[in-house]
């Protein structure tokens, strides 16, 4: 088999946190009731016209100058005509002669080092409403609440060439986008979505190969996987000889494979001309050094404030700068209790087990930083011991309780009476002769069984240090 | 007394000095409407109980004082292209023949702030596609001098509506001539304003970037008057204009003394009527005779204007039609096998034949491989047409022409021969690639006894100067009642 080479470029599209849709005032908000919102706009009524809504165009801007991208300070929308029924007009208002952002870069890191990956351009336009087929009644119903929610599509050129480095890309676009708080790119949400186009050459060739476009990627594992049976299936065919045909496929998560859904001999025409109910956007420098100014810090910032003003080792810095709701959280948590390596040790290791474990998004953690300072001082001025504080701390995460209440409520405050212990440890020693002669014979293990022993009858709120002195004294 | 003889400000003004009411005007009018329709049928929808109904709130807070405006009361007839909350709006198109819609255009908002009582919506060609209201799927309108013939279009109802004394006023919306050319047809006095002017917000879209709504009325008072009353800058409309005067009844002037008037000779030539030509060229005279300095010029450029015209109108008419599919609102077909075969049953049974004509033609224009050719060179020819203009208003302060090659054709004559319908639109169409205002006003009787008009253009934001221009020449002459007013 020849050596080949997988060269990859990526449209990703991102909704956009505004608060209101891009043409009209009608809210972003998730959930609500099937079409309640929406007005005569988002629903392509006649006579409707759509206006602008500014804070779309300061998002795609502040993420054009975050990606080292040209902004186009005379920027126009354009129509794209297909019919379908979630897309209320039968036409998109996007943008194609005339993108708001253009030739940018964003550097990501993999194991072989930094690369650039080179943007072709960013353009807004608006999402279309949710199509849903009931099978039983046999009729399909539209909600018109997502149509007009802003996006802005991110293309980058072919530059990347294994799915390490599109996930590499994707974090890096998803880290500064949250950071600007221009979307929270949720995948499985799809405020997120990416499209792969995928070709394979020879190596050593200069020409592209023909690519094909992979839809419906709604997790990084998905598009990891994708990329993998695309590249196999697309050499495959060249190695028998045949040709890949430039087509559309859709990918399906279930079957871990993906179908052909349109070549490009049924490709619409999409009939793209300048929207004549919207003015040209016009950019003033001024406009953006405000953008540019009121830009929140970024993660490499963070990452080297992290080190000297809380003295944080760079791998801990690294892991909580990594989405900005951690840091977030690491932040408030830390301005709380004012611990910030005690912080940084329970989200790095407690709350990460548990995002883990419960196969969850770390944007989803939604605990108070408050609950967390609290259970950090409990543990610190020994209230509780550390074992009552993982299974405290595994509570907060699930339910968000208020851990001083929850102690008190439950009695888990760590047993420092003397007296009371030392009650329990006899009561242990005679139950265990065999320990205790094994300890007299030189076995420091009996001596951990017997700790262990006394902390199972304490149900683990034994402070250890007062248990290991009572220990030794009685043997 | 016929109120109906009388302008929208007579009316206005009997109503303010409460010599009659609101409901009586809007009494008169549902009777007049009653005697008229059969035979010239320039309604869609004519809402009597609910006009009453508004009439009386309108006549108590005119009591109230509340109300005060020279529209105060005096009922008026809606195009049928602009949304009106809770009353039927059809495009006069079978395709909307059930669509209510649940807001109202800004323009009508603005007519109800002025007090004025809506009647009803008037015929039009269906989608304002067309220069005769025959397109319409609800029967054609006649024209009220002679009901053989055609009232021109699109905006035939309202003109109609006004020359025969239905109504004293009407809104009409003009893409290509729109109002100037039905005004002229009509012996009526119509202005499509500047671009910008008023929002296009609730006038459902024919070309979005040439649309303008202006007044239809007997005469320039009654116009300038309206058209202060529905202009306004609205956010809701991006290509709105923020105007820094809207006091277009400052411009009503008996006095035209150094008003430079440019007539292009590009106008008088090949295919004008020659009784058409004479009574503008007449008009030419006449205010020199009050003291303008006319002068004749070439404008260039006006045979690209069809063209261009057609290309840019149908490329966005073909995206904005798009939506009406049966999916949401309005027709759709009753059997139907898949998504696909709906809407495709759904539109072809819902446009008519011109609608369905210029929706292939913008496709055409706007598909791969043939933008460039047809709309972008349509766009820059576009340009080309603002620019001859800006030198004309460099050296002029008004353009005088004929707002259409002649009088009203016979019914049934035009939609035989589109191109030759095209064609008429040769006087009207560049002043919507310019964005210009313009003005038709009456100016003479042909040989068969139709109204012919001219039409006065002036630069971007100056109505001042035609509204001036053609008050001063309508100061000359008396107001002709059509036979059926």
């Amino acid at each position: 088999m020849k050596n080949y080479e997988t060269v990859i470029g990526l449209e990703v599209h991102v909704e956009l946190a505004t608060k209101t849709k891009i043409f009209c005032s009608c809210s972003t908000q998730f959930g609500g009731a099937p079409n309640s919102h929406t007005c005569p706009v988002c629903t392509g009524q006649p006579g409707s016209l759509p206006v602008l809504n500014k804070q779309v165009v300061e998002y795609a801007v502040a993420v054009g100058l975050a990606t080292n991208c040209t902004i186009t300070q005379y920027s126009k929308f354009d129509r794209k005509n297909y019919f379908y029924p979630d897309n209320p007009q039968n036409y998109q208002i996007s943008q194609l002669y005339l993108p708001i952002c253009r030739n940018g870069s964003v550097e990501i890191e993999t194991a072989s080092g930094k690369k650039n990956v080179r943007i072709h351009e960013i353009h807004m336009e608006e999402d279309a409403g949710k199509l849903v087929h009931d099978e039983w009644e046999d009729v399909s119903i539209v909600d018109y609440n997502r149509s007009g929610v802003p996006l802005i599509e991110i293309v980058s050129e072919p530059d990347m060439r294994s799915a390490e480095e599109v996930i590499a890309y994707l974090e890096t676009l998803r880290q500064t986008i949250q950071y600007l708080g221009a979307s929270d790119c949720k995948l499985n949400e799809g405020s997120m979505r990416a499209d792969v186009n995928l070709s394979v050459r020879e190596v050593g060739s200069k020409k592209f190969g023909t690519r094909t476009e992979m839809k419906n990627l709604n997790s990084f594992k998905a598009i990891a996987h994708a990329i993998e049976g695309e590249r196999q299936r697309q050499i495959e065919l060249l190695e028998m000889g045949r040709k890949v045909v430039q087509e559309t496929r859709r990918w399906d998560d279930n079957k871990e494979s993906s179908h052909a859904m349109r070549s490009k001999e049924d490709a619409q025409d999409y009939r793209y001309f300048p929207e004549p109910d919207l003015v040209p956007i016009v950019i003033s420098d001024e406009w953006i050094a405000n953008i540019k100014a009121s830009q929140p810090e970024l993660r490499p910032q963070k990452l080297e404030r992290y080190k000297k003003e809380y003295g944080l080792p760079d791998y801990d810095a690294r892991i909580l700068t990594e989405s900005k709701h951690m840091a977030d959280l690491f932040e408030a948590t830390t301005k709380i209790c004012q611990k910030p390596k005690k912080v940084s040790n329970w989200l790095m290791v407690e709350c990460m087990r548990l995002v883990k474990d419960q196969d969850m998004d770390v944007e989803d953690i939604s605990f108070s930083p408050v609950h967390l300072a609290k259970l950090i001082d409990l543990a610190e001025e020994g209230v509780i011991t550390g074992n009552v504080a993982k299974d405290v701390f595994e509570k907060i995460f699930k339910e968000d309780i208020e851990p001083e209440a929850y102690v008190k409520e439950h009695g888990l405050m760590s047993m420092n009476d003397e007296a009371e212990l030392k009650a329990t440890i006899e009561q242990v020693v005679a139950a265990n002769p065999q320990a205790v002669e094994d300890y007299h014979n030189g076995k420091e293990k009996a001596f951990a069984s017997l700790v262990g022993q006394t902390m199972r009858a304490t149900k683990g709120k034994a402070n250890p240090a007062i248990v290991n002195k009572i220990l030794k004294e009685l043997l | 007394m016929n109120l109906m003889n009388l302008t929208a400000v007579e009316l206005g003004k009997k109503i303010k000095n409460k010599e009659v009411t609101a409901v009586q005007a809007t009494q008169a009018a549902l009777d007049a409407i009653r005697q008229k329709e059969k035979a010239v049928n320039s309604f869609v929808t004519v809402d009597e109980e609910k006009a009453l109904q508004r009439a009386e709130e309108i006549q108590k807070r005119i009591d109230a004082g509340e109300l005060t405006g020279p529209l105060a009361g005096v009922p008026v007839a809606i195009k049928d292209n602009m949304c009106t909350e809770g009353m039927l709006t059809t495009c006069s198109s079978k395709i909307l023949y059930n669509f209510v819609p649940t807001y109202s255009a800004q323009a009508v908002e603005n007519l109800e702030k002025a007090g004025a009582v809506i009647i009803g919506k008037t015929n039009m060609d269906e989608f304002a596609m067309g220069s005769t209201t025959e397109t319409s799927a609800f029967g054609e309108t006649k024209n009220p001098w002679n009901t053989g013939h055609v009232p021109g279009g699109s905006s035939g109802g309202s003109c109609a509506a006004v020359a025969a004394e239905e109504v004293p006023f009407a809104l009409g919306s003009d893409t290509g001539g729109s109002i100037r050319q039905p005004s002229s047809f009509c012996g009526v006095t119509g202005i499509k304003p500047t671009y910008g002017t008023v929002s296009r917000y609730g006038l459902i879209a024919y070309g979005s970037s040439l649309d303008q709504i202006g007044p239809i009325a007997k005469d320039v008072t009654d116009c300038a008057t309206i058209l202060e009353a529905i202009s306004s800058y609205d956010e809701k409309d991006s290509t709105s204009v923020k105007r820094e005067d809207y006091a277009f009844t400052e411009a009503l002037v008996d006095d035209v003394k150094g008003l430079k008037i440019g007539i292009p000779r590009d106008y008088f030539g090949e295919g004008l009527d020659p009784e058409v030509k004479e009574a503008v060229l007449g008009v030419a005279k006449t205010l020199k005779d009050k003291g303008a300095i006319v002068e004749e010029f070439d404008l260039g450029l006006v045979k690209y204007a069809i063209p261009a015209y057609y290309i840019i109108a149908c490329a966005e008419a073909s995206s904005n039609l798009a939506r009406f599919d049966g999916v949401k609102y309005g027709y759709r077909t009753e059997e139907y096998t898949d998504l696909h075969n709906m809407y495709k049953k759904s539109r072809s049974e819902g446009f008519g034949a011109e609608v369905k004509r210029r929706i292939m033609l913008g496709s055409f224009v706007l598909s791969s491989g043939y933008y460039d050719a047809y709309y972008l060179k349509a766009l820059r020819v576009k340009a080309l047409i603002k620019k001859a203009f800006d030198e004309a208003f460099a050296k002029y302060d008004v353009i005088l022409g004929p707002a259409a090659p002649t009088t009203a054709p016979k019914l049934g004559e035009s939609l035989s021969n589109p191109i030759q319908m095209y064609l008429g639109d040769i006087y009207t169409i560049s002043v919507n690639l310019a964005g210009l205002p313009g003005i038709s006003i009456p100016c003479g009787i042909d040989s068969k006894g139709l109204p012919i008009g001219a039409q006065l253009l002036g630069d971007c934001f100056k109505e001042k100067n035609i509204i001036r221009a053609a008050y001063s020449f309508e100061k000359t002459r008396t107001y002709m009642h059509s036979p059926l007013a």
